[in-house]
């Protein structure tokens, strides 16, 4: 692990759309680093030919009628908004 | 009376509610009672309410007196960890991104629970988004385990494990994605079972690693275990994933299989590593009570455990960086004041670093990272063949045997703070419960002795679907021990 470092932390932080402060990039960079020549360790293993699990049981073809069940009021939709006008979410100006 | 209620089971609850020798109201105000005694030490709960708790006590007592009992749960006050919905209450995953979200609708184990009269107790505090070992990371509070108060309590259902350590519930739920049922479970002295994967709708639970979350109980005895486990099971049409098999009488089966001599396998891999540490002692006398009992005690080799905390940490942030990305600041969470209003993602990126605590953007990074272009095949795709691998191992043991016998974690709670500063260290205490999740199959820890005045778990891993047997050949344990009937002194 004393290589070049495995991850552009400052491409991956955009990504995943959070902002880091620079001491945070700094630890996070070395810690992610440390976790990911840890899960390097898969490498290890020849998984030629092995199936990919999604999901433990996989269950396939769910199929159910396409109808409005148990939904909210606007009210209660919006009840959680961090601001509301008029029956909808304020959000701020993205376009002139 | 208070003092001998709060750590009876629900079933003698049951009985005495039963017989109308309790209320509901005069349980529920004990349990509130407790709660108060104990909470500054333990701090379980993100929060509680009284008012409404005792407004359903008051609806069981009002249904029992008409001749209209909903069944064994109905009066029962059972915790609930804070990342299920229940309509009308607080649903903070403690993170600061849900400090003021109020859930709109109950998720389905919630939804059954309430249409079997039990009473819903408190929110439970967890590692913020269930994702950690310790209950550290919640954003609002630390949680002590009741057995020595310098110590975490374990995680992510840290709150759940210490309320019903501490009599603060009789029973609580939990979700447990890598272990967070059953290691906080083993590190607070009681019983935590995490079902197969797909026997328990995960509707209203907020998702973390989607192919991984179970919800599940956490219990002071076996028997509430399967009493709870049965009423939140079942086929659920809005969780997609949820398996369309019955659900067996789980006590009715306990009772059938009681005194069956099980073949029972101890992994090779698990005990190599743990073999001589003092929390090894009571899991091995475990299994010499099992072998006492005339059961078959077999080697097994899992060959694959050793990649297992690699794989899991790749799928699980991989997954929940997906999961995450709807906590956005825009519809129901924490939003930034200030922000780059010039860029239009700044106000995700600025309410994302404010509502997210360290161990949440650590997770959502790494599982971006993995999943990014030119990453996906070497660490996702990857993952995903060697969790094959894993479950592979799991099914090839379980021709030979009827369950596994391990221990739970590698060793009892920690002090706070011991493994804060180290993330891979903290994920490594994962170690023996992961691979049941990565397989998808059950797998329960039962108490099984102490260390250094420390409850240590013996962790059960079981066939899919066998829950059942999971729970018969804990209850053969616990009726030869007394450990149910010990508790902490708070």
């Amino acid at each position: 692990m004393t290589e070049e470092k495995h991850i552009d932390i400052d491409y991956t932080a955009k990504l995943a759309r959070i902002n880091l402060t620079d001491a945070e990039k700094e630890k996070l960079s070395e810690q992610l680093d440390s976790i990911i020549g840890y899960v390097e360790k898969l490498e290890e293993l020849d998984t030629e030919g092995v199936e990919p699990t999604a999901h433990p049981h996989p269950v396939y073809n769910v199929w159910q009628e396409d109808e409005v069940k148990g939904e909210l009021s606007t009210e209660e939709a919006l009840k959680n908004a961090p601001a509301q006008r008029d029956n909808m979410i304020v959000v701020p100006k993205v376009v002139d | 009376m208070s003092k001998e209620l709060h750590y009876k089971s629900a079933s003698e609850l049951s009985e005495l509610l039963e017989k109308k020798e309790l209320s509901a109201v005069d349980l529920m105000k004990a349990t509130i009672a407790r709660t108060k005694e104990v909470e500054d030490k333990v701090g379980a709960f993100n929060s509680y309410d009284e008012v409404d708790a005792l407004a359903q006590a008051d609806a069981s007592d009002a249904r029992r007196a008409a001749g209209g009992s909903f069944g064994p749960l109905d009066g029962i006050p059972v915790g609930i960890k804070d990342n299920l919905a229940v309509n009308g209450q607080p649903l903070t995953c403690s993170s600061k991104m849900l400090e003021k979200f109020v859930s709109p609708y109950d998720a389905t184990c919630i939804e059954k629970l309430k249409s079997q009269g039990a009473v819903l107790w408190g929110r439970l505090n967890l590692d913020e988004y269930a994702m950690g070992s310790s209950t550290e990371n919640s954003a609002f509070k630390t949680t002590s385990n009741p057995w020595n108060l310098d110590c975490i309590p374990g995680g992510s259902s840290g709150g759940s494990a210490a309320a019903a350590a501490a009599g603060q519930a009789v029973m609580t739920l939990g979700s447990d994605t890598g272990g967070s049922i059953r290691q906080p479970a083993s590190h607070c002295g009681v019983v935590g079972l995490k079902p197969t994967y797909g026997r328990v709708s995960r509707y209203g639970l907020a998702a973390f690693a989607s192919s991984l979350d179970q919800v599940g109980p956490l219990t002071r005895n076996v028997k509430d275990a399967a009493l709870l486990l049965q009423a939140i099971s079942g086929h659920d049409e809005r969780d997609s994933t949820s398996y369309k098999v019955s659900t067996p009488n789980f006590l009715e089966a306990m009772e059938k299989q009681r005194g069956h001599k099980w073949t029972l396998g101890l992994p090779k891999e698990y005990f190599a590593t743990a073999a001589d540490t003092p929390a090894m002692k009571p899991v091995l006398e475990a299994i010499e009570f099992y072998r006492s009992l005339g059961c078959e005690i077999k080697e097994v080799s899992l060959p694959h455990t050793d990649y297992a905390v690699a794989t899991y940490y790749i799928i699980a942030t991989a997954e929940a960086s997906s999961n995450l990305a709807r906590y956005d600041g825009i519809r129901y969470t924490h939003r930034a004041e200030k922000f780059d209003a010039k860029d239009s993602v700044d106000i995700y990126c600025q309410s994302r670093a404010e509502g997210f605590g360290e161990e949440v953007k650590r997770r959502v990074i790494l599982g971006t990272y993995v999943l990014s272009s030119g990453y996906y095949d070497a660490y996702y795709l990857k993952a995903q063949k060697v969790r094959t691998l894993i479950r592979r191992d799991f099914e090839n043991a379980f021709k030979e045997v009827d369950a596994l016998l391990t221990p739970t974690s590698p060793t009892p709670a920690f002090k706070k703070g011991e493994k804060a500063s180290d993330p891979l260290s903290m994920y490594l205490s994962d170690i023996y419960t992961i691979s049941a999740n990565l397989a998808g199959i059950p797998g329960m820890s039962l108490p099984c002795g102490y260390s250094d005045g420390l409850p240590v778990g013996l962790q059960i891993l079981g066939k899919p679907f066998k829950e059942d047997e999971l729970l018969s050949i804990a209850h053969e344990f616990e009726m030869a021990h007394d450990f149910k009937d010990q508790h902490p002194s708070l």
